[in-house]
């Protein structure tokens, strides 16, 4: 049996708004095996995002434990967690979260920066990743000059490019059209089947969850 | 900054005068006030106090060229030895004898020189405000200053002539009196003990004195402005409250926009010293940019000025202190700019941040 990558024990979340606790997550418990594509999908508000967030450690749960590989990442310290995010944790927004005033390149390179890597070494690991998603003639490309597919492929090029254990995609097609989105999806299943990546998608598109190994749904924040 | 640079270049000016004044010469003069005389006779009685080395005196003349208060400057009539007590004083030997030579031969600074043309064996005509007529001299002498900030804007002559004139012409004016006496001292150190003696030669006499360095002297004098030149300070550090707030607003503002990179950059792992680096970098970078174009923009400005300022002030040029007060200043809006969007990116969670996106 393969060993659980990521491991979520009895996961509460709520948030407190004025005097208001608003429950999010309650009692989640999901163990995710490692090289696992699993599309998280349930309505708007049913806590996909908020879930996706803890495995990610930028956000903290209320109750319960999040645990990834070997290490509860919820007693981490602040520092502590964002260092674990550079090395474990790679993350593709639905919008892309490009920064617009540097290239693909440079947007790619971003979280190669806090390594020890060389300049040369950094620039050998961006092209790798900017040729598997099939834009290596797009580096010098500052994101307006990108289509929103291809902004995206650059966005996952910059979840790949440090070699993470773990993708983590929050709608990773909401924003494209019907083509993109596909091409994205092929390219996500590429980076799980070739590349034995583990991935966590939260998704409400039921095409690309199609492309996902494992589905599992969330309403009113408990699994179902 | 170049506003800052050009007040602060005026106000440094208006004090440069005093600043480069020896501290070896007293001025003594009336106590009650600069206008009223001091007797010629104390000359004596103030060379015999020890510590003395030698004594001149000066009067105020207050002539016009041309009759014209535009062409305003100082002038006044110096007695024998005068010249020998401002060593900061340049001249030719030459020409410095020749003063000595010619009873209406008068010596002005170069930059006074320069002004209206004149050149040394060149006709100067005065037209007495104090001292009635019209009063001609031959300019024997063109000093300059041996260091920026030295007087070079005023016109002496002789006091026998003066003298000599106004007992002919006007002898009421003839009081046997001079304006105030300069006294070289052996020690600075003993200039208040030196003042104190001369002044109480004079005590309860019809003219008391009032004896002190003459950088006190001139400081003395420029404190009429003190009003003026404190309003010109506050003005000068409203301009940095003012370069000050629009740098905070553009950083914040900046902030704001960026609240969704920098929360990106924290979901990357990007820790709170890379934001503030990242931040505060900016910062530095926006103020020092302004900063160093506003400083290199200070010398074409202030030297253009000093075209029309350099009648009024002597050193009318930026000095060190400026610039050092102006890259202190830099500094510390650049980080003061920074304090907030720092405050914000750091304490921002991250799930607040990526909201902002789309």
């Amino acid at each position: 049996m393969v060993p659980a990558l990521v491991k979520l024990e009895s996961v509460s979340k709520s948030y407190s708004r004025d005097s208001l606790i608003i429950p999010v997550l309650d009692n989640i418990i999901l163990k995710v095996p490692k090289g696992e594509f699993l599309a998280l999908m349930g309505p708007s508000g049913s806590g996909k995002t908020t879930l996706l967030n803890l495995i990610a450690g930028i956000d903290r749960p209320s109750a319960g434990d999040v645990i990834v590989g070997d290490i509860k990442i919820n007693d981490l310290s602040e520092s502590a967690l964002a260092q674990w995010r550079s090395r474990y944790i790679g993350f593709v927004f639905q919008f892309y979260n490009l920064m617009p005033v540097l290239t693909a390149f440079e947007n790619v390179e971003l979280p190669l920066l806090l390594t020890k890597l060389s300049k040369k070494e950094r620039h050998q690991h961006v092209e790798s990743a900017l040729s598997v998603v099939g834009l290596e003639d797009r580096m010098k490309h500052y994101p307006r000059q990108l289509s929103g597919g291809q902004e995206q492929r650059v966005a996952i090029a910059r979840a790949l490019v440090t070699d993470p254990t773990l993708i983590l995609a929050d709608e990773p097609t909401g924003d494209l059209d019907k083509i993109s989105a596909e091409e994205v999806m092929v390219l996500l299943s590429r980076l799980n089947s070739e590349f034995e990546k583990t991935i966590i998608m939260v998704t409400h598109d039921p095409r690309a969850a199609e492309k996902a190994h494992t589905r599992k749904y969330l309403d009113k924040g408990e699994l179902v | 900054m170049v506003a800052f640079g050009v007040i602060r270049t005026l106000i440094d000016s208006y004090y440069a005068g005093a600043d480069v004044l020896p501290p070896d010469r007293l001025v003594t003069r009336n106590a009650v006030s600069i206008i009223f005389y001091v007797p010629l006779a104390y000359k004596e009685k103030i060379e015999k106090v020890p510590g003395v080395e030698s004594v001149s005196y000066g009067n105020w003349f207050g002539g016009l060229y041309k009759n014209d208060p535009k062409n305003f400057f100082p002038n006044y009539t110096v007695g024998p030895g005068f010249i020998d007590l401002y060593r900061e004083y340049i001249f030719e030997p030459e020409q410095r004898e020749q003063f000595l030579k010619e009873k209406n031969s008068a010596i002005a600074g170069q930059r006074l020189a320069n002004r209206f043309g004149w050149k040394v064996g060149d006709p100067i005509r005065l037209t007495g405000q104090i001292y009635p007529g019209e009063w001609d001299f031959v300019l024997r002498a063109i000093y300059k200053g041996r260091e920026p900030g030295v007087d070079e804007n005023s016109l002496m002559f002789r006091w026998d002539y003066f003298d000599d004139r106004l007992r002919q012409t006007t002898p009421e004016m003839a009081k046997n009196g001079v304006g105030w006496y300069v006294v070289k001292i052996a020690d600075p150190q003993q200039a208040p003990v030196i003042s104190t003696e001369i002044d109480a030669l004079f005590k309860n006499s019809a003219a008391e004195t009032l004896t002190e360095t003459e950088k006190s002297f001139t400081l003395g004098f420029l404190a009429q402005m003190d009003a003026i030149i404190v309003g010109m300070r506050i003005i000068s550090y409203l301009i940095i409250g003012v370069i000050l707030l629009v740098l905070v607003n553009t950083m914040a503002m900046s902030a704001r926009e960026r609240i969704s990179e920098y929360a990106l950059l924290k979901t990357l792992g990007f820790g709170p010293s890379h934001l503030i680096g990242l931040i505060l970098g900016e910062s530095m970078a926006v103020a020092v940019f302004g900063g160093l174009l506003g400083i290199l923009l200070m010398f074409p400005v202030i030297g253009a000025a000093s075209q029309f300022l350099q009648n009024f002030f002597s050193g009318f040029e930026v000095n060190a202190l400026t610039i050092l007060l102006a890259m202190t200043f830099v500094l510390i809006v650049g980080i003061t700019a920074s304090l907030f969007p720092i405050y914000k990116a750091v304490r921002l969670p991250i799930i607040q941040g990526l909201r902002n996106v789309g």
